[in-house]
């Protein structure tokens, strides 16, 4: 990746984003030119995505931490948006109680419960949507990372992190919808939901906090924190004996990228209109690891890249031959860790600095070597390679 | 039968005050130990019904109970149905006649014999108010104390037991007189017992005795009989009180007993899913995110295999789920092979790669098995052998989940075996311990790879065999057990068998004891925060793979 | 050899006091008690398993002791510390596997090593600095590598990796270097330099080497300790150890 793209990714995102709302908002529905509200919304959806891709590819990037629970903070962020659109519906739904939700009302409730309190306040609903996610990451990041979990164990148990956030959200009496969730929205600080240009400021506003996510990213990983980042990802034990803590450097970009992700989640609610336990399943985080691998880990543009590809394939594929978007996606997750594992961006961009260094295989077997967590597993591997290597 | 007991029915003292009086002349047989009839007998019991008087009826219904006559129920029954009729004005025969209202047919009521439908005018339905079905009731248990069936017999000396009323002392003794079969026997005691202590005219030491003999049984409906114990002297209150807290005691002990037993039964369900994964993953260090497609290979197995038995042999159907084992054994194993040779041993020491790409096999390998059979469940049979269940105190073990666990337990210790004592095994474990120096003594290490990954996958298959009569067997099976058989084999310690068997129970039991208290999903969430939190505390598990080499 | 003080002695800068550490059954690290002068460059030598890298990772607080005294210049319990605040008290350490940071540059790697605060929140706010450019630029002298300061560490030779890891040492300012095998596959031209730049270091640090390589011993000139099964078999010059008995028994069988 050339210093070129860095600065032209931002400029390319909104640059797209402001065309398509232009062409959504000024031209008439029978032009030629005109761009449904059906596009504007899948364009908003994917950069929905391309913040949960930013958020998974900043922590195995350039931590090495490969996540498969971060969904989890995707959904926690549009569960904060969700409540906040379900107290804004008010009066107007079925059981016209302005008060209390109608499927709190559905199972026997009588009272708001304490935690729905403030959300119906745009304000602290989207302060919700940063720090509820941050809460999550900051305590799970900062029990496994002081323990030392690393590798393979780290990706299990954030698993099932998002596994059991999975089952507890579909419990009715945890006070968020249970199985169906929350729905029915009706309109976002006053904007009606239905109508074409609440779509496309949706749309422009994804697409600014993409680009400024991007940034953001490309600022973190480019001071000497990021450095300290990939050194840890590198060679985690030196970085130990240099003086440094690996823990606390994992563990803030860790609650960054679960921010990240949260924002997300909190735009892609009021795009799609529904919020459900669904969006923990463990499937969708390990997607979203897909979407950075295809990309390009470790490249910032390529996880946007990615997550804006695989999802353009699956909205066409899942529309053209239903049955053959499993195998279209399984695949891709094998040819990608065969044949391009550096990703798109990675492979076909010219290097420079760190923001594309990716560990090669031989270089991570020497890493595997020398982290004291992964050990037995990483010993096995090593020891297979060179065997592979002398026989 | 147990109505007549549940029931409230403010005549049931009368009843019985003239049951008591016919006791005192009618010796109480049960039906099929009578010979012929006695002298009492002699006389129509059912006479009584034909009188207009209530008092009449309901003394004929005590009368016909202890007649012993083989029609008795029968016309009871009609009686209860108001399907009994008799002439309007009486007549020298005394008519009693069945009006079946389903089929239409007429009876007579003493013979049983089809007849012509009276003339409708002249007769009358007998009415059975209050007073009576309350009698038919209190007969209709004491018929049952003498019915020819033990199972009918227990029933009845059971639903004494739990509504005890003194006036049903009588009829427990008497039919304590003549009982045979040991088990009844019991019962009736023990149904004396409670009707003793509901009788406010025992004696304490009669009391005392009967305490003992409710306590001797054990079970809540003993404890149940004691609590309700009032107005006893104190020295029958104190001895109720100590033996509810016995059975307290011991029914917690059930209770613990049954948790357990659950708990194993889940836990081997977990170790079937796990024990595969605790070789290719514990032994080898493949990350095989298509380990539970494995298993949905082996139940899809398992219905393809019952499916031909029920097209070519029917009658060995029995048998489908033994030849299954091997079947998917073979076809899950050999997959797995395919699978190492395609795929995996390109990723060998990238086990976060291997993690994706194997994840991503997992979902073409669900798609192919929904292209193929469909995405609905299959229908798996569970054959006969395996069904029922039987007692154990007071546990009820069911033969499916007992097949399950003991099999769980088989496959592990032929795992065991397998790794220990063989030619494979021990070069499988050569390999893993020193790869270079297997291979420089000679041993095909990729080859040994290839084999030690079909293992894993074989088992995994074979563990889909019994999870397919116990689960939906559908594409998604998989899945719903990947999670949880990696959190055995990390909990148990990555690379130690014993140890993913002991992750496995612990879980199991850990998850079954927390159902009662927090409900199953929340007890699963609380097993998988606590797994997390242990993970974060020990990474290697219970049992680490020790040693110098792994510290270092 | 020489019967051990009690308690750390001043101008002692590392004091080991019978450590032990049990691997499984496996005695690593058997009554080992050592004593390093402020200053001192000290050779270890010890056939495979004698407890050399242990000893190391205990000094490094990489492991935990099971019994035993570990002191650090006058009264500082290693025993008690984690790695980094062990590397911030000013303890260096090289891996007997050259580990640098192989997608940095060699100035990079230069510049994590320096000395200075190590929290996030410092890294997050820091900029280039004209002191720390002036450190590198020396550092880089030093070890021989100013042509390949914009090189990335994977693409170094093995012999230029183990310096630009010495040079991380230097880097971090420490008291008291550890250096694993640091000439291992280094031609012979490179190993003299290497003693030679250790030399160097030794002016103004104390060193601990453990080596292999007897030349490289030799040429260090130093006072050398043999370990073997964990403890000290052997203390002395080159040429005293090389003439005592259990040393010749111990390297070429009994």
């Amino acid at each position: 990746m050339t210093r070129l793209s860095l600065t032209l990714t931002p400029v390319i995102i909104i640059g797209v984003a402001i065309i398509l709302a232009i062409l959504n908002l000024a031209t008439p529905a029978t032009s030629a030119l005109h761009v449904s509200d059906f596009v504007v919304g899948l364009a908003g959806k994917y950069l929905c995505y391309a913040l949960l891709a930013l958020a998974v590819d900043l922590v195995w990037g350039f931590a090495g931490i490969l996540t498969l629970g971060h969904a989890a903070f995707f959904a926690l962020g549009g569960y904060c948006m969700g409540m906040y659109l379900t107290r804004e519906i008010g009066a107007r739904g079925v059981y016209a109680n302005a008060n209390l939700p109608d499927f709190m009302i559905f199972i026997g409730w009588k009272q708001l419960p304490w935690y729905w309190h403030g959300f119906a306040w745009f304000p602290f609903a989207m302060v919700m949507v940063l720090v509820v996610p941050a809460i999550l990451a900051a305590v799970f990041g900062f029990l496994a990372f002081r323990s030392r979990v690393s590798g393979v164990y780290l990706s299990i148990i954030t698993q099932a992190l998002t596994y059991a956030l999975l089952l507890a959200f579909f419990r009715n009496d945890m006070g968020f919808g249970g199985n169906n969730g929350m729905t029915d929205f009706k309109d976002i600080i006053g904007f009606p939901l239905n109508r074409s240009s609440t779509t496309t400021a949706l749309m422009v506003i994804s697409a600014i906090f993409t680009a400024g996510a991007f940034l953001f990213a490309r600022w973190l990983v480019g001071s000497r924190y990021g450095q300290v980042l990939v050194a840890v990802r590198d060679a985690e034990s030196r970085t130990r004996f240099l003086g440094y803590r690996p823990e606390y450097y994992k563990l803030v970009v860790w609650v960054l990228s679960a921010v990240i992700a949260g924002i997300g989640g909190a735009l892609y609610v009021p795009q799609v209109g529904i919020i459900n336990p669904g969006e923990f399943a463990p499937a969708n985080s390990i997607e979203a690891v897909i979407w950075v691998a295809v990309g390009g880990r470790g490249t910032l543009s390529g996880a946007i890249l990615g997550a804006v590809l695989v999802n353009f394939g699956k909205t066409i594929l899942t529309g053209a031959l239903p049955g053959a978007w499993l195998y279209a996606l399984g695949g891709l997750f094998i040819l990608v860790t065969l044949f391009l594992p550096k990703g798109i961006v990675g492979t076909f961009a010219r290097r420079t600095g760190n923001d594309a260094a990716l560990p090669t295989a031989h270089e991570k077997q020497g890493l595997a070597a020398i982290d004291g967590q992964t050990a037995d597993l990483a010993e096995a591997g090593a020891d297979i390679e060179d065997g592979e290597k002398t026989a | 039968m147990s109505q007549f007991f549940h029931q409230p029915c403010r005549w049931r003292p009368a009843i019985l005050g003239l049951l008591l009086a016919m006791l005192a002349f009618a010796p109480l047989t049960p039906a099929h130990a009578q010979s012929a009839p006695t002298s009492q007998t002699a006389a129509d019991p059912y006479l009584g019904l034909t009188s207009r008087d209530l008092d009449d009826v309901v003394s004929a219904v005590n009368a016909i109970s202890v007649s012993g006559d083989a029609r008795a129920r029968k016309v009871l029954d009609a009686l209860g149905n108001n399907e009994l009729y008799t002439w309007k004005y009486p007549r020298p025969d005394a008519g009693l006649f069945i009006h079946d209202t389903d089929s239409g047919a007429w009876l007579n009521a003493r013979t049983g014999a089809t007849i012509a439908a009276p003339p409708f005018m002249q007769v009358r339905r007998i009415v059975a108010s209050d007073m009576v079905t309350g009698a038919i009731a209190t007969a209709e248990g004491v018929l049952d104390l003498s019915s020819p069936d033990t199972a009918t017999r227990q029933k009845a000396a059971e639903a004494i037991f739990e509504s005890p009323a003194a006036g049903t002392l009588p009829i427990v003794q008497h039919a304590l007189s003549h009982e045979q079969n040991p088990r009844v026997r019991a019962t009736l005691l023990q149904a004396e017992a409670a009707d003793q202590l509901a009788l406010s005219t025992t004696d304490q030491t009669t009391q005392l005795a009967a305490v003992n003999t409710i306590a001797a049984r054990g079970d809540m409906a003993a404890r149940n009989e004691l609590a309700s114990l009032s107005g006893a002297p104190k020295a029958v209150a104190v001895a109720a009180a100590t033996a509810i807290k016995h059975i307290d005691f011991s029914l917690k002990l059930w209770s613990w007993g049954e948790t357990v037993y659950y708990g194993l039964s889940l836990g081997s369900v977990l170790l079937l899913a796990a024990a595969g994964l605790a070789i290719t993953f514990g032994v080898m260090g493949v990350i095989n995110m298509a380990h539970g497609e494995m298993v949905m290979i082996g139940a899809y197995a398992t219905f393809v295999v019952q499916q031909v038995f029920r097209a070519y042999a029917p009658d060995l159907f029995g048998a489908s789920v033994i030849v299954a084992i091997p079947v998917a054994f073979v076809v899950a194993g050999a997959i797995g092979i395919l699978i190492e040779r395609c795929l995996i041993r390109f990723l060998y020491g990238r086990p976060l790669e291997t993690l994706l790409a194997t994840w991503g096999l997992s979902l073409v390998l669900q798609q192919a098995v929904r292209s193929g059979f469909g995405a609905e469940n299959q229908n798996v049979a569970t054959p006969d052998w395996m069904s029922g269940f039987f007692m154990v105190g007071g546990l009820t073990i069911t033969l499916n989940r007992l097949c399950i666990i003991i099999f769980a337990f088989a496959v592990v210790g032929g795992l065991m075996a397998v790794m220990r004592f063989t030619p494979l095994g021990l070069r499988m474990r050569a390999v893993t311990q020193n790869r270079r120096m297997a291979a420089s003594m000679g041993i095909r290490t990729p080859w040994i790879d290839a084999m030690t990954f079909g293992l894993g996958s074989g088992i995994a298959g074979v563990a889909g065999v019994a999870l397919a009569q116990i689960d939906n067997v559908s594409p998604n099976l998989g899945q719903n057990y990947i999670i949880d058989s990696f959190m055995v084999v990390v909990f148990g310690g990555v690379g130690n068998l014993w140890g993913t068997v002991l992750a496995a129970m612990t879980l199991g039991i850990v998850n079954k004891g927390l159902e009662p208290v927090a409900g199953a999903v929340l007890g699963k969430i609380v097993v998988l925060v606590l797994i997390i939190l242990f993970i974060q505390r020990r990474p290697r598990g219970l049992f680490p793979v020790k040693g110098r080499a792994v510290e270092a | 050899m020489n019967a051990q003080p009690i308690g750390a002695v001043s101008g002692d800068l590392l004091y080991l006091n019978g450590v032990n550490k049990t691997f499984d059954g496996f005695k690593a690290i058997n009554n080992l008690s050592l004593t390093l002068a402020k200053g001192e460059m000290r050779a270890v030598i010890g056939p495979n398993g004698a407890g050399k890298s242990t000893m190391m990772d205990i000094i490094t607080g990489k492991t935990k002791p099971d019994t035993g005294q570990v002191v650090f210049g006058a009264s500082t319990d290693l025993t008690k510390m984690d790695e980094p605040a062990i590397a911030k008290l000013g303890i260096g350490r090289k891996f007997q596997k050259p580990t640098t940071f192989e997608n940095h540059t060699v100035w990079d790697n230069l510049l994590l090593a320096l000395a200075g605060d190590r929290s996030p929140w410092f890294t997050l706010r820091a900029r280039k600095q004209k002191s720390e450019e002036e450190k590198i630029a020396e550092l880089l002298e030093t070890i021989r590598l100013t042509d390949h300061r914009h090189r990335r560490a994977a693409n170094l030779s093995h012999g230029q990796k183990q310096w630009l890891e010495i040079g991380m040492l230097l880097a971090q300012d420490p008291e008291l270097l550890l250096v694993d095998e640091p000439v291992a596959g280094m031609t012979d031209a490179e190993t003299e330099q290497t003693a030679h730049l250790l030399r160097d270091i030794n002016r103004t640090r104390s060193v601990v080497v453990v080596e292999h390589d007897m030349t490289f011993v030799r040429a260090l000139g130093v006072k050398v300790t043999v370990l073997h099964e964990g403890s000290v078999l052997s203390e002395g010059t080159l040429d005293h150890v090389s003439a005592d008995p259990k040393v010749i028994d111990v390297y070429l069988g009994r």
